[in-house]
């Protein structure tokens, strides 16, 4: 199964990556590296949870179509109203440079698509690109680096650069049916700066594909980043997407994943603190109906003293859908003083939904603070007998209060727009209508 | 308004009210008090229709209705509101968006109209004077990050908007101090009418000051062991419950 991918390597050889020694060196590592272990299967720990064989057992060749066009109209829906927000738009893996809209940006702060930087060069992008997500991190990840073309690219430099928001889209469209893009993203938050960087990943028709994304993130010393995920792809679809961020001395970074789409979509969230008085915030919501599969890992580094990490995961699972959620979180013996918190919950709104979640702490050091909870159920009791006493009818009641449980976590988002169109989807998904 | 007759109710297989009878009119306040473990709550949440509680003897009737048949969300349209001990937070809901749903939800049940946004707004402003409250209350989440007493006027607050014919006030006073217990009672005695009646559940004697009954009874053992006049409070305060307490030992 896997020659399919290497004949696809080998016929694609002439992007402008390769030409790059550097870079072509990544790329055939990773190629031999997936080459060697294929995809994962149910054997992998990681993976037990997930039946990949819909995925793996069928070949997903690179969209062959160029990028083409989408019409304004079709995108407004995803265009997020932000104040100086930059919008990159790809389709079917390609930018579309017509459809982007790319703001004055201060002095310091690169904001480009992937393939456009990689032709320029630079000595970023060959410091960072690929040094983080590891390879061996699944045939994904490898996968990913070895058909690495196009996707964002954030640089902000040292000091104390605020980089305006940035909004990467990556639509899929019919033409990327039975196909798969890699997106591939490198956003460099380098010391003081600060950086606000959305995904967005739409599937603007009801086929099954293959998103096979990765963003490495690096977090320099006193940076900052604010990352959100948004993962809305057609119900047929496949969806693996990693994100890794690697953060520095005293940084501080939110990350939000927020999931509705895809048959089988699996998000990785890789942590790593690399310096000591790190805060970060891991902020999760995932909705499954049908017989999607919603599954969640998160992997947590707590490997210097005095950092604090909250991370809240949250799904609401309908009908005969299945979530996962796997929190790992690590605290190496020189991490003393963490402060730690998971929270996972999830709501099943049918028999026959099912969820499996796993916390996995590993504590090395002794003076700690780590809570973990996780809760799976319904809505609680108290709450719709609270509501209907005021009159609220039990069946509107249990679905105001699903989407409080939702509502939860998009509250924290920092961008108005962004937070009221995901709760209209939230209360499209349970048939719900509150208002403000 | 209210006529409650042997009234026996039960939770998680333990019977709790052992045959209660009770009759409020309109215009009426009525005080239950009593040690805890007498079943006060358990009387309040049952005639709310919390379904953690089975009825398992007498019967309660509501202007003529059978209130038991009813469901929770039915009784609050017929006019029951239950003050809780601990309102339940929401996080996630505005308390504008919780009050107007509610509020509408009653008025449906009256045939009247429901109303938008804005002219709910005006409506909530004219309420939170009765418990001296800002409008800012009105865009935070429902109960969640509330101090006790923020809750327990929030629940007055709901009262004020629902406007019940029966209201009944688990153990509002726990949990307030000195100016909240003002403000709370204060809201309480200006949504008294000659067409509504006050059910005041409580342990203390404290709350009675603000919030003056007709009518004291003293639960004990899920059975009333002693009725009486508002000096019964009085005297429970300088007495305790325990010369009351043998009372409901059954024979």
């Amino acid at each position: 199964m896997t020659t399919a991918y290497a004949r696809e390597f080998e016929a694609q050889a002439s992007h402008p990556g390769t030409k790059a020694p550097w870079l072509a060196a990544l790329r055939r590592v990773a190629q031999e590296h997936f080459e060697r272990t294929g995809f994962p299967t149910s054997q992998d720990e990681d993976w037990r949870f997930t039946n990949l064989v819909p995925l793996t057992g069928r070949e997903f060749p690179l969209v062959s179509a160029d990028a083409g066009d989408v019409s304004p109209e079709t995108l407004a829906p995803w265009r997020f109203t932000i104040p100086g927000v930059s919008t990159l738009v790809f389709i079917n893996g390609r930018y579309a440079p017509a459809l982007s809209s790319l703001m004055d940006l201060p002095e310091g702060v690169t904001v480009r698509n992937l393939a456009g930087a990689l032709a320029t060069g630079g000595e970023v992008l060959e410091r960072h690109l690929g040094r983080y997500a590891e390879s061996a991190g699944g045939g994904f990840t490898a996968l990913n680096t070895a058909f690495l073309k196009d996707g964002l690219f954030v640089h902000v430099a040292g000091g104390a650069t605020v980089a305006p928001p940035v909004h990467a889209i990556y639509l899929t469209d019919a033409r990327a049916e039975g196909a798969a893009t890699h997106p591939r993203s490198l956003l460099v938050v380098e010391q003081g700066a600060s950086a606000t960087v959305l995904e967005s990943f739409v599937g603007l028709h009801d086929g099954t594909y293959l998103t096979n994304a990765l963003t490495e993130a690096v977090v320099g010393d006193g940076a900052r980043l604010v990352h959100a995920k948004l993962q809305h792809e057609s119900e047929r679809a496949f969806h693996v997407g990693t994100t890794h961020i690697h953060y520095g001395r005293d940084s501080r970074g939110q990350s939000f994943s927020v999931s509705f789409g895809a048959a089988l979509c699996r998000n990785n969230l890789d942590v790593v603190l690399d310096g000591p008085g790190v805060e970060t915030e891991m902020l999760g919501l995932y909705l499954g109906r049908g017989t999607q599969e919603v599954d969640n890992h998160t992997s947590l580094l707590h490997a210097h003293r005095n950092c604090s990490s909250r991370e809240i995961y949250k799904g609401i699972l309908d009908d005969r859908s299945h979530g996962v959620f796997n929190g790992k979180i690590y605290v190496t013996p020189i991490a003393q003083k963490t402060d730690a918190k998971q929270t996972n919950r999830a709501i099943l709104l049918s028999d026959r939904a099912r969820i499996d979640t796993k916390p996995q702490l590993e504590i090395f050091a002794d003076d700690v603070k780590c809570t973990h909870g996780a809760t799976v159920g319904s809505i609680d009791p108290h709450a719709v007998f609270y509501c209907r006493s005021r009159g609220i009818p039990e069946a509107q009641a249990r679905k105001v209060l699903t989407y409080a449980f939702a509502a939860e976590v998009l509250e924290l988002m920092p961008w108005a727009d962004v937070r009221d169109r995901l709760e209209v989807e939230v209360m499209r998904r349970l048939d719900v209508r509150v208002e403000g | 308004m209210l006529e409650i007759i042997n009234l026996q109710a039960a939770a998680g297989g333990k019977q709790i009210l052992n045959g209660i009878t009770l009759t409020v009119r309109a215009g009426e306040v009525h005080a239950i008090m009593g040690p805890n473990g007498s079943g006060k709550s358990t009387l309040a949440q049952v005639l709310a229709g919390h379904p953690a509680y089975q009825v398992t003897g007498g019967e309660v009737r509501f202007e003529g209705r059978d209130l038991l048949d009813l469901e929770p969300e039915t009784r609050a349209k017929a006019g029951i509101f239950l003050a809780f001990q601990y309102p339940v937070e929401i996080p996630g809901i505005s308390n504008a968006y919780f009050l107007r749903a509610a509020y509408n939800e009653i008025r449906k049940a009256r045939g009247q109209e429901e109303v938008d946004p804005i002219d709910f707004m005006d409506l909530a402003e004219e309420k939170l004077k009765l418990v001296e409250w800002e409008p800012a209350i009105l865009s935070r989440a429902v109960n969640a990050g509330f101090s006790g007493g923020e809750k327990k006027r929030n629940e007055i607050l709901q009262m004020a908007i629902l406007e019940p014919k029966l209201a009944i006030l688990d153990e509002t006073d726990s949990g307030l101090d000195i100016d909240a217990l003002r403000i709370v009672a204060g809201g309480v005695n200006k949504l008294r009418r000659p067409d509504n009646a006050t059910i005041v559940v409580t342990h203390y004697q404290r709350l009675l000051n603000y919030i003056v009954p007709d009518y004291v009874h003293v639960l004990a053992g899920g059975r009333i062991v002693k009725s009486g006049g508002k000096e019964l409070a009085l005297e429970l305060e300088a007495r305790g419950y325990e010369w009351l307490e043998d009372a409901a030992v059954p024979a």
